[in-house]
């Protein structure tokens, strides 16, 4: 298959491989932010090709592990509305709230869709103009401005019964807030679907600050080998800088169009991430020009209060303090089938991929 | 852990749920030497015959899909588990549940479709029921078909893998994934034109082929729903072996890749409706991928991997580009009304 055989050329890889083995002298820990990352990594055995010297952690990019409980049961709650019709990507129907996952609400006979794109709930409104369509906003940077757009073309169609519940949160906050929590970090693998919206100017201060390189990275096996040689080589001469391996698809700029969408109907907020707590201007809200497609505005509903599981230790995965094989609820009790965390649940989800794919490595 | 209190799609995925939901509420009720054994098909001693019988429900999604129908399918899967068991498939039932207002033309197509790969695959159907529900209670056309069979003596182990030993070689017939694909590129909430079509076929000839060219099959398995890596999970869970496959060996058609990266699924947990999993003692298996390549439904069989002796009921992966990992058993739903 072009444009992706040649990123998984086995002697690109070995060679790659070989290099980072002979560079690396220092003990190491990098983390991939990205939970696409995290994904690739343990699908294609990542981990094997690698010196004892590097150690890859699993960071907080996976957007549906980061949201609070409380967004799944508020999404819930929304879907008991008798006329409320939930749209929603696929990752987030079996991920357990308090008392209830939108896949038993689904089971139980509420309407609930899973589309591929916010366009396709936009359909869904226009078919159902006697219904309300809630499109759950979940993810970084790169979901935030397709949300935007589903927005912004309701406007233009005068689409009346769309809304968006936005949970959608920006990635930088939660970079600088795990450096400031204490973990022990030696440089980012930056997330490469987040960079190519924002450009690289988002990671400035990382190295300037916290004196951490950051490689944006494709996902593909030689991406990811190369941004790791290109993070040790940063390491090894003590130079951190922002650097872009995935230069196929990210510009230093970004995609200004996209920024502008998110820029004209979200604006910051405080929001809260597992694990990390609340953080200032980590958050996405729709802004008050756009409070007509606000489900958080224009419906009212209770919601239950959150439970968290006890024993599940998402959070401290989260921040990369502990593997998922740390925790004791790993492969007994949670499994993707029967999830206790989101991070089981999304397929992007730390546990997810180790439970899939490195059990018993 | 929660308590589904409710069916789930997962439940009907072949997955871990459907596992657990046979173990917990079939098996539970059912209980009895046969059905516990959890093969493809029952062998049952009647006198001094050994027979295979089998049972499946077809509920696929469009109906009719590039390379076959519904009602292929409902032939080609019992006829399938019959021959994997290593039996001769005989006789067919086949039940149809029909929505009120499904158009006749079609399904006359259905039943055309049916009699032609009955005649192919050389079984004859020999009963049948008919039931009609309102508008709305079913969708369009439901079919289930029972199978049985005669096992020869000779392959009486190979359901349930007891002869399987390290060293033998594990062998499919050809890609992987065509009949997933083939049906989440037609289900039409997803506008993706690609040249495939499902691999949905009768298997029995082939299989019969290759247990003329070796006596030395430990196993055969049909891998349908959840894909090869449920398959061969299954092979070594609870066993004191293990396997290895060979990622780069697995045949998987460019298209198929694509419309799986563009997804995002792997290839090794979607659904196949022509591919069979042989395990084979090491010497003969150039005789079975011989055997094999002489059908239509084998010309790319390819020898994927092996029993090992080494991490003990686990399977493992060498990947393409030289990593290591497990393969684990599909967890969750995959996609819905698959077969």
């Amino acid at each position: 298959m072009k444009y992706i055989d040649e990123y998984r050329d086995k002697n690109l890889v070995i060679n790659l491989a070989e290099q980072i083995r002979k560079e690396s002298k220092k003990e190491i820990k990098l983390m991939e932010v990205c939970g696409g990352h995290t994904m690739a990594i343990q699908k294609f055995g990542i981990p094997a090709l690698l010196p004892e010297t590097i150690k890859l952690i699993s960071g907080p990019g996976c957007p549906v592990c980061v949201s609070d409980r409380k967004f799944i049961d508020q999404t819930v709650a929304y879907s008991r509305l008798s006329n409320v019709i939930i749209a929603t990507y696929g990752d987030l129907i079996r991920v357990p709230g308090s008392s209830s996952s939108l896949n038993e609400e689904k089971a139980a006979g509420k309407d609930i869709r899973i589309v591929y794109s916010v366009l396709d709930a936009l359909k869904i409104a226009e078919q159902n103009p006697d219904k309300i369509v809630v499109f759950p906003g979940i993810g970084f940077e790169t979901t935030a401005p397709a949300s935007a757009a589903g927005i912004l073309n309701a406007e233009k169609r005068g689409i009346k019964n769309f809304l968006v519940y936005s949970s959608h949160k920006i990635m930088p906050p939660a970079m600088a807030a795990l450096i400031d929590e204490g973990v022990n970090l030696n440089g980012y693998i930056a997330p490469g679907h987040v960079s190519t919206i924002t450009g690289t100017a988002i990671y400035a201060d990382i190295p300037k600050k916290y004196n951490l390189g950051c490689v944006i990275a494709g996902f593909e096996p030689v991406d990811l080998l190369q941004s790791v040689l290109m993070l040790v080589k940063q390491i090894e001469s003590g130079k951190p800088k922002v650097e872009i391996q995935y230069k196929r698809v990210v510009k230093p700029e970004g995609n200004i169009i996209a920024q502008g969408m998110m820029n004209s109907v979200f604006e910051l907020r405080p929001d809260w991430w597992r694990g990390l707590g609340v953080l200032p201007g980590s958050g996405l809200g729709i802004s008050e020009k756009y409070s007509a497609f606000d489900a958080e505005k224009q419906l009212q509903v209770e919601v239950e209060p959150t439970k968290e599981d006890k024993g599940c230790i998402c959070g401290e995965i989260l921040k990369g303090l502990k593997s998922p094989k740390d925790c004791k609820l790993f492969a007994t009790a949670c499994s993707p089938s029967d999830p206790v965390g989101a991070c089981m649940v999304s397929n992007e989800g730390a546990c997810h991929a180790y439970y899939k794919y490195n059990r018993n490595l | 852990m929660r308590k589904n209190d409710r069916i789930l799609l997962g439940h009907g995925s072949g997955g871990q749920l459907s596992h657990e939901l046979i173990k917990n509420v079939f098996i539970k009720n059912f209980s009895n030497t046969e059905l516990n054994k959890q093969t493809d098909s029952a062998i049952l001693k009647i006198e001094d015959l050994n027979l295979c019988f089998t049972t499946d429900s077809y509920v696929v999604d469009p109906i009719f899909f590039s390379g076959g129908n519904i009602g292929k399918l409902a032939i080609a899967g019992t006829v399938n588990d019959l021959a994997v068991a290593g039996a001769k498939p005989l006789y067919l039932s086949a039940g149809f549940i029909i929505e009120e207002g499904f158009p006749m033309d079609d399904l006359v197509k259905i039943t055309e479709t049916m009699k032609e790969e009955a005649q192919k695959a050389g079984i004859t159907i020999v009963t049948g029921d008919t039931k009609v529900v309102d508008r709305g209670k079913a969708d369009k056309v439901f079919i289930n078909t029972s199978g049985i069979g005669i096992l020869p003596k000779k392959n009486k182990e190979i359901a349930s893998g007891s002869k399987i030993k390290p060293g033998d070689k594990i062998i499919i017939n050809g890609s992987i994934g065509d009949h997933g694909m083939t049906i989440m590129a037609e289900r039409n909430d997803l506008n993706i034109s690609a040249k495939i079509g499902s691999d949905c076929a009768c298997l029995n000839h082939m299989i019969n082929d290759i247990l003329n060219a070796s006596d030395k099959v430990s196993f055969m398995r049909d891998a349908t729903r959840g894909g090869i890596a449920t398959v061969l999970t299954e092979i070594v869970s609870d066993k004191d072996f293990g396997l290895i496959i060979e990622e780069d060996q697995v045949p998987v058609k460019e298209a198929v890749r694509g419309i799986c990266e563009l997804l995002g699924f792997d290839p090794f947990y979607v659904a196949n409706e022509g591919k069979v999993i042989v395990v084979v003692a090491s010497e003969d298996a150039e005789k079975v991928v011989a055997a094999m390549k002489n059908h239509k439904e084998g010309k790319e069989a390819a020898i994927i991997g092996e029993i090992t002796s080494e991490h003990k009921g686990k399977g493992w992966i060498n990947t393409g580009i030289g990593g290591k990992r497990i393969i684990d058993m599909l967890a969750g739903e995959q996609l819905p009304r698959i077969c």
